[in-house]
């Protein structure tokens, strides 16, 4: 790829897809063909790869470095019902100062929170370039009407957020209703204005690598700025088999339209060294490009601190110890 | 050339002539190599397509039963035990050259006394029944190879008792491996469907086979369970319910004799969104319809991906009104009789119970026979795991939908029953339909196919299906003493 | 009472006594009836208290029995493998306690009953090599009329429920548990109720091999109360009745009629089990599923 991505706010209209996407984002029975018309793809074969890249070390000398962009892409979550200003103003603090004893720590990519809370961590960041992002439309679970999906993304765009990482409506992909789910992305899209838009496909919902494979360009075609993997609140959260095959979609979504988008895996993702296996598979998979905060990110609560710790490591020469970062409580 | 707008031409009825079945008025016993009119009382055979009676059927009395143990036990241990793999092999071989000369006549005797579409008969019943006896001569003489260790020993006197969807298709499953290792048998055949097996017996003395080796006794339930039981039967063997087989097993405990149970299960096909649809519509539909439904491991379950289930449903009903109801004599004949006026009230009943359970009733509106046990081919859709429709065997001409949204729900509802004789599953995945192979309690399992069958191909079931296998060199297990 | 058993020794040492308990999902827990019934040497001597198991204990190890039997037949073959030879090398290490516990129960010499106990390691060292092997000893590629491939393989048939021989406490016992687990089975074995203490150390070789939790669960007590339990559980897939007297043969036939379960066709008397194994046991212990898919281009 010649030239690399400069923003990814707001999605290209679909009139400037290539003709046969262009079809297929109309949505109705076209979209169903073109999805159901997507080559299959092997588990064994798909899961090999995986594992296979998974076992490439990123090498000593490159290792504080990956350690720094892991950072960067850290979407800091805090996404549970007993959430309270306090919490999210502690979150915001750890956002803005990761790690004090050492200044040079770069910054995480957003804080990620539910929609009453944004307006809480919008004043607690200030100025911090670190965005806000937050989940919306019935999450994790996505079982409500349009009309409550829709009010929930007002609400967090109305509050400042910059993201909006939206559910799909797994219900009506599984039984087929895909143009439902289309057109519910659709609106939300709009529902965005200039926010950012991630799609949670709930992958460990969706039974097949195909399905994902599905729901990815779903998500692509109806103007999704990411395909997210999982809530964090099902099993399997991300894995790295399901992490390819969202990669290898924006990758060829890039090819065919020229347009970036984002993948970030969320759920299950705990210490240095899954980050730096996700690293290496986005070099790989979908290409070194992709290595920036603005096209990936990581879904995580707890994956922060180990990255902290290591990078203390690094520094320090010596092993570093859980009571040396803060809690996030 | 005729106006396209006029009416379409009709199918003309392609009737096969009964009288080659070479009906006997009078069908009697066979012990120690003679035909004998029984002590027990006379039964009558019907025709259940028309419900005229077919021929009188000698009965069988205990004194009948103990003659017949007798002979048999006679005959191993005077003519057929010591007798070289070798000869035993060609017996075999004689009595499959048999059945395929006579399988016209046979097919259209089969067909009289089941209601099973002629056709069907010549076409699956005959050909199978022969094959296993001729893949089974080809075993007599070299069982030393058949990974039981040296020189593996029959039991000795085996009592068979038969079910009557595959009178003579079950005897060929039982008889030729029972032969073939080296025993001898005594075979009650179904109460309804005796014809076949007596007719058998004349081939039997055709091939001059030794008196005693085969004997067949006729009766009812209580008859075979008699058998099943007399302590002069080494080895006894049940093909038919679960029902049965577990009454019996309840029965034989204690007497150190383990039956041979090949028992039933309805059959679960599986269709993922990406099945080759055309074929998985026209094989769920010979699944559930085949022999009127009365096979053990029909598919009269279908689990469909909930994405594509109401499109694939519309077209198995389409389908289904395709098929032709009727006389079963006439060759264009897709689905014939119900056995018997038992087992059409038993049907019923659970088409009702379906429909009072909640499920969407669809029966093929082709119309049915004034006279005789028919059922139109019915469909129902919006069934649900925990409703008596899912869980029965139905055994007859009806099939039920069900959903599901991954491969995982797909095998835990499949798996979702006590029985696991077999599955159909169909993608065009092979990853798919291998892993769901796998994961499937089922004996059998068919990808992108369904009820296939062949006497190398070892076929059985699991859990309370039965576990005992026929056909392939798994299948002689059953009656070598191993 | 053995050496290693006394409560003082002659230096005047009192050692430490080892609580007996039954071996449930990979844990060691008491009965929950909290029954205890004496153990007693060939000579009537006292030798520890074993745990009374319950139908309740029962009705636990079949739970746990069905959820090892996910993770055990779910492992690939190799790996079973590689976890009983794990089993042999742990039995092998203990050698001489297993000596001492076999000279104790069955009263034999300790010359005698080591000789048993190497026999023991060798057995499921002879299984351990089985688990590879089953599908090419059992399965096969049916040449069928058609254009069809047709292969026929072996699969465990389940949860495996066992009443192991009463006078060979150790060798009876890996004897006909090695097979079910070999097979790729879960088992819920009820140890012999006059000689357990070896099967419960055996539960300690099995605990420390790597045989996931569940996959093997023995239960001390009494037979004759607990077996017609197992063989009437809907949940187990099937039988060995090697250990149960002759009086308890047919009922357990009868209870195990109601599910139509299979039931390994054992002598009622109980068989030298120096003689070398045959798969038979294996054999009985899987199912052969038949998989059908058409040719074409």
């Amino acid at each position: 790829m010649a030239h690399s991505p400069s923003r990814t706010r707001g999605s290209a209209a679909p009139a400037r897809l290539p003709a046969e996407l262009a079809e297929a984002a109309r949505g109705g029975r076209a979209l169903e063909g073109f999805l159901r018309g997507l080559p299959g793809i092997d588990a064994v074969g798909l899961e090999q790869r995986a594992a296979a890249l998974g076992a490439r070390g990123v090498g000593k000398n490159a290792k504080p470095r990956a350690i720094d962009t892991a950072i960067g892409m850290v979407d800091l979550t805090t996404l549970e019902g007993a959430d309270t200003p306090g919490k999210v103003r502690a979150l915001a603090a750890k956002a803005r100062h990761p790690d004090p004893g050492h200044s040079a720590t770069p910054r995480v990519a957003a804080l990620c929170v539910y929609p009453d809370l944004v307006a809480e961590a919008v004043a607690a960041l200030g100025e911090v370039p670190v965005g806000v992002a937050s989940v919306a439309t019935a999450f994790p679970s996505g079982r409500s009407c349009s009309r409550a999906k829709l009010a929930e993304v007002e609400l967090a765009v109305d509050a400042g957020a910059d993201e909006v990482d939206m559910v799909i409506d797994r219900g009506a992909f599984l039984s087929g209703r895909y143009g439902e789910v289309f057109d519910e992305i659709r609106e939300v899209r709009s529902a965005c204005g200039g926010a950012h838009l991630k799609v949670i496909l709930e992958t460990g919902e969706l039974g097949t690598y195909d399905n994902v494979q599905r729901a990815s360009w779903l998500a692509l075609l109806a103007g999704a700025d990411f395909v997210k993997t999982s809530t964090g609140k099902v099993s399997p959260a991300a894995t790295l088999p399901v992490t390819h095959v969202l990669l290898r979609t924006v990758r060829e979504w890039y090819d065919r339209t020229g347009q970036w988008r984002g993948v970030k895996p969320a759920g299950g993702i705990r210490t240095t060294k899954d980050a730096l296996r996700y690293l290496v598979a986005v070099r790989e998979v979908a290409g070194p490009e992709w290595l920036t905060p603005r096209l990936f990110r990581f879904g995580a609560s707890g994956l922060l601190n180990d990255l902290l710790m290591q990078r203390r490591t690094q520094l320090d020469g010596h092993y570093g110890g859980p009571d040396h970062v803060a809690v996030d409580l | 050339m005729t106006d396209p707008d006029s009416a379409p031409w009709e199918y003309v009825p392609a009737p096969e002539s009964a009288g080659l079945a070479g009906l006997a008025s009078e069908y009697r016993l066979f012990v120690d190599g003679t035909f004998s009119a029984g002590s027990g009382e006379k039964t009558t055979s019907v025709n259940p397509a028309t419900t005229e009676e077919l021929a009188t059927v000698a009965g069988t009395a205990n004194s009948d039963m103990d003659r017949a143990v007798e002979a048999a036990s006679g005959a191993f241990r005077d003519r057929w035990g010591g007798l070289d793999g070798s000869a035993r092999a060609k017996y075999l071989f004689r009595l499959a050259r048999l059945l395929q000369e006579r399988g016209r006549e046979l097919a259209v005797l089969e067909s009289l006394d089941t209601g099973k579409p002629v056709r069907q008969a010549r076409e699956f019943d005959l050909p199978n029944a022969a094959a296993y006896f001729l893949h089974h001569a080809g075993w007599a003489d070299k069982l030393d190879y058949a990974g039981f260790g040296p020189d593996p020993a029959p039991f000795g006197v085996v009592g068979q008792v038969l079910p009557w969807n595959f009178p003579l298709l079950t005897l060929a499953q039982q008889v030729a491996p029972a032969l073939a290792c080296g025993n001898t048998v005594v075979v009650k055949p179904a109460e309804t469907t005796p014809l076949s097996a007596l007719v058998f017996a004349e081939l039997c003395q055709q091939a001059d086979l030794p008196p005693g080796v085969v004997n067949i006794l006729t009766g009812g339930a209580h008859t075979g369970e008699k058998l099943l039981s007399h302590p002069g039967v080494a080895k006894p063997a049940f093909v038919g319910s679960t029902e049965v087989g577990r009454r019996i097993r309840h029965r034989l405990a204690g007497t150190g004799r383990t039956p041979v149970l090949t028992l039933g299960g309805s059959g679960t096909n599986i269709v993922f969104a990406d099945a080759p649809v055309e074929q998985a519509v026209q094989g769920v539909v010979d699944g559930a319809f085949f022999n009127q439904g009365h096979v053990r491991g029909a598919g009269s379950r279908v689990l469909v991906e909930e994405s594509v289930a109401e499109e694939f449903v519309e077209r198995v009903c389409e389908r289904t009104a395709t098929l032709r109801v009727g006389d079963p004599l006439d060759r264009n004949t897709d689905v014939g009789a119900v056995n018997s006026a038992a087992e059409l009230d038993r049907i019923t009943r659970l088409v009702e119970t379906g429909e009072a359970e909640g499920a969407r009733r669809w029966s093929s509106p082709h119309p049915l026979p004034e006279r005789g046990y028919f059922l139109a081919p019915t469909v129902f859709s919006e069934v649900h795991q925990s409703m008596r429709l899912a869980r029965e065997e139905v055994f007859g001409p009806v099939l039920s939908v069900l959903t599901f949204r991954i491969p995982e729900e797909a095998v835990t509802k499949a798996n979702n029953t006590p029985h696991g004789l077999a599955a159909g599953v169909w993608s065009e995945k092979g990853s798919r339909t291998l892993w769901t192979a796998n994961r499937l309690r089922t004996g059998v399992v068919w990808g992108n196919t369904f009820h296939r069958f062949d006497p190398t191909a070892p076929f059985g079931g699991e859990r309370e299906s039965g576990s005992d296998r026929v056909g392939g060199r798994a299948g002689l297990e059953a009656y070598l003493d191993v | 009472m053995s050496d290693a058993e006394q409560p003082s020794n002659g230096r005047g040492r009192v050692t430490v006594p080892r609580t007996r308990k039954l071996y449930i999902g990979g844990s060691f827990p008491r009965s929950e009836s909290g029954r205890v019934r004496p153990v007693r040497d060939a000579h009537g001597e006292f030798l520890a208290n074993a745990a009374l198991a319950s139908r309740k204990d029962l009705r636990e190890a079949v739970v746990a029995a069905r959820k090892g039997f996910e993770s055990w037949s779910g492992a690939t073959a190799h790996g079973r493998g590689q976890v009983l030879f794990r089993v042999a090398e742990m039995l092998e290490a203990r050698r001489g306690q297993f000596a001492t516990e076999v000279a104790d129960a069955e009263g034999l010499s300790l010359r005698a009953a080591a000789d048993s106990v190497e026999t023991a390691v060798d057995r499921v060292f002879w299984y351990a090599g089985w688990t590879d092997k089953i599908g090419a000893l059992f399965g096969s590629v049916n040449q069928v009329s058609g254009p069809y491939t047709c292969h026929s393989v072996p699969e465990p048939v389940g949860v495996v429920g066992v009443v192991a021989p009463r006078e060979s406490a150790l060798l009876g016992l890996v004897s006909v548990l090695a097979p079910v687990l070999a097979a790729g089975n879960s088992a819920v074995v009820l140890a012999s109720p006059d000689r357990p203490l070896p099967a419960v150390t055996l539960c300690e070789v099995l605990a420390t091999s790597d045989l996931p939790a569940g996959v093997a669960n023995v239960l001390t007590g009494d037979p004759g109360e607990l077996a017609p339990w197992l063989a009437s559980h809907e949940d187990v897939d099937a039988l060995d009745p090697s250990g149960a007297e002759e009086s308890l043969r047919a009922r357990l036939e009868d209870a195990a009629a109601e599910t139509v379960k299979r039931v390994l066709d054992v002598p009622v008397r109980e068989p030298d089990w120096n003689e070398p194994p045959t798969p038979k046991r294996l054999r009985t212990f899987t199912d052969l599923k038949t998989v059908w898919h058409p040719l074409g281009r």
